[in-house]
């Protein structure tokens, strides 16, 4: 299982106390067929540098905390295999934060933009009248559920912010994986909140802002087809406005 | 002991970091040529409104061999920006039938079908 | 030092922290409800349960059904009060969750669908594919943001309760990434920081399961209950130890061993057929099959992996479709971290440290004996799971203590004052002494990872699925020596932003306390119950046993165990019977 190959990781390190932009440090690690990058980075914290700083919890893909940068593309590093990176029987890889965000120290980024405009989306269920508990559950029938249930299937991981340019190009667009989320609730058989959510996903921080890219599908490690999301709402959001337009009296509604 | 986050910008070069990018600024550019050609065609018509001198020497234009390799080039991109959406249809029109998603496959091929018809009727109208 | 003041401060946004702050904001709109969190809330690890969350919802189910397979499934350590509430809160805490949005798989007709789990008579488990807890997680979060008196602390670290004159004054804590300490002044404080699996060395626990909260109510005098218990969950993948949910079973997966054989039929759970039949085979509950694994593994049974022993569970015969409909993510895990297709190929698993059934003594009001503190999900102790607990009940157990915790929390909160900044700084600032220690230490001695390794092995090799005297023993005296080493723990990261070398040695110490209660406890129950299985005393004891254990903290010494009565209310301790007897 374990060899005497050793791995080379290139982490782009950051001390905000010491630091103004970040510089890369080298570290070996013995190499192991079943480790992750993340692996790797206890392997470093726990042997050879305490003050190395990730985020991570679950190893298993599902909490989303160890988003990063392994060789310029955002992966989820509980889920990036070193042996995937092994050419030859060599490996080395580069690790740094996740791109278009700001550094709070080595691979941690500060997110709280992100968690505005998940907020800012309404990701709720919205009803003109709450349904009692006594009477039961609603009928969703599995078609229903099929019709938003991947975009139900976001981890908050923040690989498609990484990926996606217009995210890089304006802080202030809403992004990927809330817009996603706001089209998941519309779309819900349960939800009647859609007319509210469009203030801020037609907004000009909406869906508007995305040039169809779609980077942050093809990164997204749980298949939300955030993409996908945004485009089928700038066609609501068209046929919305031109209705809009030929119906005097629509809009106030 | 305090937070000093760091910054980062991203340089105009970013779409040539990785060939998806590439791919993707290459689908923007092709617009222009579509755009180009599009606008050539309004011309065009406006010319033929003013009399057969005037779409007459549109003609002689269009003849030019500067205006050959445009045209050539124009289709060589607008078949590209073509394919490129029309494989990315299945993110932006999702088909369910019953209880599931109709796969990208079908959906990718009817546009194809329809482009193919809508050619054969505009060649057939221009033929006779 | 910065002081918050709020009504009511809750400890931790998982599953059980979130239901806590919406019932808190439902209660009452006009009181302040913080929400602290060593990690963004949806990271809580809550959102890696994937089988389901049980509640009634068959026409030939019962709230009865419920109830006796809990108190059965666990060995009769249940408080039957507790139990009752429980099970008849269950069904509405979700449907509650399903009007909130939480995407329920259905039925064709559109009704919820529920599945069966290990040791259940009639299915009740509610899912949503094989990603129930991220769900439930993800739903409840995202609810809590419509909630204005919620306002929420996202990674920032407790470390201590503060009690003024015997009752709740809030907490100590500091901003992760800045560093900052903090005194949150409150008049209700509940805690729902979840496990401490991560005291073993194998573990389908995330990193931040390390017993943060029991610590400190051990720390601040509230006994911790039933610590012995500890559940292995039988089917972890080897090497990492992910979670292969029981729905794997629960949908008709069989267990073999390196004869093809299925070997649970030799310990009671049979006979195999018909399959699937529920409370039999491998639907039996999880401490029987942990423990079945053990014995096999003694007799020489078990399959010679590259990663030691371990059976093969196999899934291959309910077909691809059911596979991709219903257990999407196992086929995800087991392909990513094991490299087997489960259409194709049995999976390879092994028993892992999975849930502590014990924690904060609570009651049924999710009230602790601190006034003002209240506690809730896996890191309380109400007792609904007794000696081993059911499969999907810990889900349902998180919404339904979650909200008795925070509507109750809510009434306290309105009946006393606003505890008084300068005795809750003063203390503060005591607590704050052991923190800065860390921080200044620059001649320590011992590693975090040293000490971390050494707990490990010793909870493992002393306190594990079959303990005995000799082997407990030797565990306590480890961990008093432990307890000790820790003193001259020293760590490289010395800075204030985003220190998680601090962080981590803090969570050590709470761990090293917290494996003490465990193995103490075991050590004094000289009967097998349930996930306790003492070698040198195979039987169970209700003479003498069926009783609580109660660890109480005394400063510089190990820990002082007492007993409390269980409530039986209407289930007489009786034998468990699975497999064809079972009824
Ligand atoms: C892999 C796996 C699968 C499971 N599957 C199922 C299942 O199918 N059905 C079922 O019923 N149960 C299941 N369980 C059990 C169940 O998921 C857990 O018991 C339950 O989710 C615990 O929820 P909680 O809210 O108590 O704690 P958690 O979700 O663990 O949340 C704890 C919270 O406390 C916070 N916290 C901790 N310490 C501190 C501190 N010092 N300062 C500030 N904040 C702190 C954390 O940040 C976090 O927000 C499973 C468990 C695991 C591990
Ligand atoms: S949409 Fe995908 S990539 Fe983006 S945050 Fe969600 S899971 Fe991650
Ligand atoms: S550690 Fe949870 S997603 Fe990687």
């Amino acid at each position: 299982m374990s060899d005497t190959t050793t791995f080379t990781l290139e982490v782009l390190r950051y001390n905000p106390e010491s630091d103004d932009v970040p510089h890369a440090e080298s570290f070996s690690v013995p190499y192991q067929e079943d480790w992750v990058v993340l692996d790797a980075l206890n392997w470093v914290k726990d042997n050879v540098d305490g003050s190395l700083t990730f985020r991570w919890s679950c190893h298993m893909a599902v909490c989303g905390s160890c988003g990063m940068m392994v060789n310029n593309e955002p992966v989820l590093s509980c889920k990036a295999f070193l042996r995937d990176y092994l050419k030859d029987g060599k490996g080395t890889i580069t690790v740094g934060a996740l791109k278009n965000f700001p550094v709070e120290k080595d691979l941690v980024i500060v997110m709280d933009s992100f968690m505005e405009k998940l907020e800012a989306v309404k990701p709720w269920i919205i009803r003109t009248t709450e349904k009692p508990v006594e009477e039961g559950t609603f009928i969703q029938l599995p078609k229903q559920l099929k019709r938003f249930k991947h975009h139900t299937s976001c981890i908050n991981c923040l690989l498609c912010y990484a990926a996606c340019p217009q995210v890089g190009l304006n802080p202030g667009f809403i992004g990927p994986a809330a817009l996603a989320l706001a089209h998941r609730y519309n779309l819900d058989s349960r939800d009647q909140g859609k007319d509210l959510r469009k203030d801020v996903t037609a907004s000009e921080y909406g869906v508007w802002e995305c040039t169809f890219v779609s980077a942050c599908s093809e990164v997204c490690p749980k298949d939300v087809e955030p993409a996908g999301a945004i485009q089928e709402q700038k066609i609501e959001s068209s046929i919305d406005w031109a209705l809009d337009h030929l119906i005097p009296g629509r809009k106030a509604r | 002991m305090s937070r000093k986050p760091y910054e980062p910008t991203l340089p105009n070069t970013w779409w040539l970091e990785k060939p998806f990018y590439i791919r993707y600024m290459l689908r923007e550019m092709t617009s222009f040529f579509v755009g180009a050609y599009v606008a050539i065609l309004i011309v065009g018509l406006w010319q033929l409104s003013q009399g057969p001198d005037a779409w007459g020497s549109f003609l002689g234009v269009l003849s030019h061999p500067l205006s050959v390799i445009f045209h050539v080039l124009a289709f060589v991109f607008a078949t590209f920006h073509t394919v490129t959406w029309f494989a990315l249809t299945p993110r932006t029109t999702p088909i369910m039938r019953g209880d599931h998603f109709v796969p990208p496959g079908p959906i990718i091929g009817a546009q194809y079908v329809i482009w193919a018809a809508a050619s054969i009727v505009v060649l057939a109208a221009v033929l006779w | 030092m910065d002081v918050i003041e709020t009504d009511i401060a809750i400890v931790g946004a998982g599953g059980a922290g979130l239901r806590a702050a919406i019932a808190a904001a439902e209660a009452d709109p006009s009181l302040s409800v913080t929400l602290l969190s060593k990690v963004y809330p949806m990271r809580s690890h809550t959102v890696a349960a994937e089988g389901g969350a049980a509640g009634v919802a068959k026409a030939e189910d019962s709230l009865d059904h419920h109830f006796n397979d809990t108190v059965s499934g666990g060995d009769w350590l249940c408080d039957q009060d507790a139990v009752d509430f429980f099970v008849a809160q269950a069904p509405k805490e979700l449907i509650r969750t399903e009007h909130w949005g939480c995407p329920w798989s259905r039925t064709p007709d559109g009704k919820v669908a529920v599945r069966p789990f290990g040791g259940m008579k009639i299915e009740r488990t509610w899912y949503a594919a094989d990603k129930t807890g991220f769900h439930l997680l993800h739903t409840l979060f995202q609810t809590s943001m419509k909630y204005p008196s919620v306002k929420r602390l996202d990674e920032v670290y407790t470390t201590d309760l503060l009690i003024e004159d015997g009752r709740i004054a809030g907490v100590l804590a500091h901003e992760i990434r800045s560093g900052k300490p903090m005194v949150i002044l409150a008049r209700s404080v509940i805690i729902c920081t979840g496990g401490a699996g991560r005291v073993f060395p194998f573990t389908t626990n995330g990193a931040i399961k390390t017993g943060d909260g029991m610590a400190m109510a051990f720390r601040a005098g509230v006994p911790l209950k039933d610590m012995e218990f500890v559940q292995y969950h039988p089917t972890g993948l080897p090497g990492t130890g992910i979670l292969i949910s029981e729905a794997a079973r629960g949908e008709g997966g069989i267990l073999v061993n390196k004869d093809g054989y299925r070997y649970l039929q030799d310990y009671g759970m049979g006979p195999p057929d018909p399959w699937p039949r529920k409370k039999a085979m491998e639907l039996g509950p999880r401490d029987r099959l942990s423990q079945a694994f053990w014995q096999e593994q003694q007799k020489g049974r078990c399959i010679d992996s590259k990663w030691g022993d371990v059976m093969h569970l196999d899934l291959r015969h309910l077909g691809e479709a059911k596979i991709a409909e219903r257990l999407p993510f196992i086929r995800d895990l087991a392909l990513s971290y094991v490299g087997v297709d489960v259409v194709n190929a049995p999976i390879p698993v092994r028993p892992v440290v999975h849930y502590t059934m014990g924690g904060i003594h609570t009651d049924i009001t999710a009230g602790t004996p601190v006034p003002g503190l209240y506690a809730a999900g896996e890191c309380a102790c109400v007792s609904i799971n007794g000696a081993n607990r059911l499969g999907s009940n810990s889900l349902t157990e998180l919404l339904v203590f979650g909200a008795v915790a925070g509507r109750n929390a809510a009434a306290h909160a309105r009946g006393v004052p606003m505890p008084s900044h300068t005795n809750a700084l003063a203390q503060a600032d005591g607590h704050r002494k052991r923190v800065v220690a860390l921080l200044e230490r620059s001649k320590g001695t011992e590693s975090v990872v040293g000490l971390r390794t050494a707990l490990n092995d010793t909870m493992e090799t002393g306190c594990g699925i079959y303990r005995t005297e000799d082997s407990l023993r030797a565990t306590v005296e480890t961990l008093a020596v432990l307890k000790t080493r820790f003193a001259n723990v020293a760590i490289d990261d010395k800075s204030g932003v985003y220190n998680t070398d601090l962080t981590g040695a803090i969570e050590l110490g709470n761990m090293i306390e917290i494996g003490e209660t465990m193995a103490l406890s075991a050590l004094q129950r000289t009967e097998s119950r349930g996930s306790h299985q003492r070698l040198d005393h195979p039987a169970r004891d209700d003479a003498a046993f069926l009783k609580h254990s109660m660890a109480h903290r005394v400063e510089g010494e190990a820990p002082r165990v007492e007993y409390r009565d269980v409530v039986i209310t209407r289930s007489q301790p009786a034998e468990r019977v699975y497999g064809g007897e079972a009824k």
